[in-house]
């Protein structure tokens, strides 16, 4: 055989084995995903977040919660304090990398549960249909009709503040959404020829959700919770401004700013700076999601 | 009006379908899309449909596979009367080939997971050997076996979505117009190799098609259907020598010619 290059060898029309079709299949979704350089930046900023959050201990220039009630509120750039410090002399640069690990966990852990509930309770009664699908959306509607941050306000309170229970209320509130959309597809999936024809083989129910139609769902899912993930975070962080979310003196970036809302005309950059934060991580899940639309979306890419 | 020929075929009766209503919706809504067929067909036959798009012939296939539920009267598969859940031992006998290969084959499945996963249900152990057998029986070689369905031509699609209905290895395969999405080369190539595999594998076809010379080429006898139901069954030599009794066949032929 000729000698083939590893590119050649990614995008052969011709795969010689079923993993070698998979990594196939998937370097051409990153060709088309590196082409979009807004959908990159974003993928950049999120990676960096991700390695800051691992390395907070070896990035951060000071104990996050080491007070220093003699420099309190420096300002920007002072000696040792890029950012400045807040209310009670803490380093605002080590609280926000500090913080990006809360910020991940939060986002990581709503990622794990408002998709996959939504996506079962979606697929599940767009598939079975009849009295299972007009139970199910109807409690989704239940769900839907509430405004999302009085729904979290109200569970918070319920079950106490904290980061744990602020994922958990917020995840209540995120998945009727992605139910919807998954049971959209589902319907538009399931009286396709394909369903039918693995019917004929006397496939079940649970097969035919798991192994065909979730994986036709999962990518619009995908696309749908990288949009919602600013969102997200904005919510975790109202939370946190509200005093319901991750409590003091966690470094939290909502409650940072809830914190410096009491000195923001004097001394803004304390507000500022988490606020910043947000706005940057936000922004990076938006363009990713953009970018990853153009690439998972079966609709938009034939 | 039925005429039924009188000429018995030899052998058993692969299928037989008496009375057979299938309508969809309910009271006021209700349509009645096949209204008392009656025909059967013999083991080794190859038996067509034919009439104008909504008469009812895809509908019969989806009554006798089950995906169309609502369906009263008699299916005998075999012999074997046809209950309202089928068995898994159906699917072993009856297979059916879908109108449009761009719709029948999951997007996200290679051709290998494809022809795996339906001899995985059928219970079959040697899955790899019997891929490389059925790609080479529909003549796709074993190139195309990990590719994904955008990365093939609709022709091809066709041959995967064949060696699917064969995978269990069926005594009676249900054809929806299987050539109708194709351009009229690969049309051709499609209808000779579902030809020699008739002979090769002793099947048993029903096709249904709105396009009478692939009938005549295809088929021993056919029914034509005009509004759900069967106006005339014929011999194709009937239909070759254009003699049709009914007005309505008669009306297709002379379209045809």
């Amino acid at each position: 055989m000729a000698e083939q290059t590893l590119r050649e060898w990614l995008l052969t029309d011709t795969p010689t084995s079923r993993r070698h079709a998979k990594v196939s299949a998937f370097y051409q979704g990153w060709l088309s995903f590196r082409a979009n350089t807004m959908a990159m930046i974003g993928l950049g900023i999120l990676l960096a977040l991700v390695l800051i959050a691992a390395a907070a201990p070896f990035l951060a220039p000071h104990d996050p919660f080491a007070q220093d009630l003699g420099n309190r509120l420096a300002p920007l750039g002072a000696e040792g304090h890029i950012f400045g410090t807040d209310s009670l002399g803490r380093d605002i640069l080590s609280r926000l990398i500090y913080g990006a690990r809360i910020t991940l966990y939060i986002v990581a852990l709503v990622a794990l549960i408002a998709p996959v509930v939504g996506l079962l309770m979606g697929t599940v009664s767009g598939y079975v249909g009849g009295w299972v699908d007009i139970v199910l959306m109807r409690i989704t509607d239940i769900f839907l009709a509430f405004p999302r941050l009085v729904l979290a306000l109200a569970f918070v309170a319920a079950l106490g503040a904290g980061i744990e229970n602020a994922v958990i209320a917020i995840s209540l509130t995120a998945w009727p959404p992605y139910a919807r959309i998954a049971r959209a597809e589902t319907l538009t999936i399931r009286s396709s020829d394909y369903i039918s024809a693995i019917q004929l083989q006397g496939a079940g129910g649970l097969r035919i959700i798991t192994k065909h139609i979730w994986p036709l769902c999962i990518s619009s899912l995908i696309v749908r919770v990288t949009l919602d993930m600013a969102g997200i975070i904005l919510a975790a962080a109202g939370l946190g401004f509200l005093g319901l979310g991750a409590q003091p003196p966690s470094p939290e970036w909502g409650a940072m700013i809830s914190e410096g809302r009491r000195f923001i005309l004097d001394h803004w950059w304390v507000a500022t700076m988490p606020g910043l934060a947000i706005f940057t991580v936000s922004l990076a899940f938006n363009l990713l999601g953009d970018g990853l639309r153009d690439v998972l979306d079966p609709k938009a890419g034939e | 009006m039925v005429r039924r020929p009188k000429r018995e075929r030899s052998g058993m009766k692969m299928l037989e379908i008496d009375g057979l209503d299938v309508w969809f919706g309910r009271d006021r809504d209700r349509v009645d899309a096949v209204k008392q067929a009656t025909f059967d067909v013999a083991s080794g036959e190859s038996f067509g449909l034919v009439g104008e798009s909504g008469s009812g012939k895809s509908t019969i296939l989806r009554a006798i596979t089950g995906l169309a539920p609502t369906w009263s009267g008699n299916i005998k598969v075999g012999g074997q009367r046809i209950e309202r859940k089928r068995a898994r031992a159906f699917y072993k006998q009856v297979q059916m080939v879908f109108q449009d290969p761009y719709a029948s084959l999951h997007p996200r499945h290679s051709v290998d997971a494809v022809l795996g996963e339906t001899l995985h249900l059928h219970g079959f152990r040697d899955i790899d050997a019997r891929v490389v057998r059925l790609l080479d029986d529909v003549g796709l070689g074993q190139k195309f076996r990990f590719r994904y369905p955008h990365q093939l031509s609709g022709g091809q699609r066709q041959r995967v979505a064949i060696a699917r209905a064969l995978a269990p290895e069926p005594e009676l395969l249900l054809l929806d117009e299987p050539t109708s999405a194709l351009d009229v080369s690969v049309q051709a190539e499609i209808l000779n190799l579902l030809a020699d595999l008739r002979q090769e594998h002793g099947l048993t076809y029903l096709m249904v098609s709105h396009d009478l010379s692939v009938v005549g080429h295809m088929c021993d006898r056919l029914a034509v259907m005009k509004d759900g139901e069967i106006v005339e069954i014929m011999d194709v030599a009937d239909l070759r020598a254009m003699k049709a009794t009914h007005p309505y066949s008669q009306h297709l032929l002379q379209a045809s010619v």
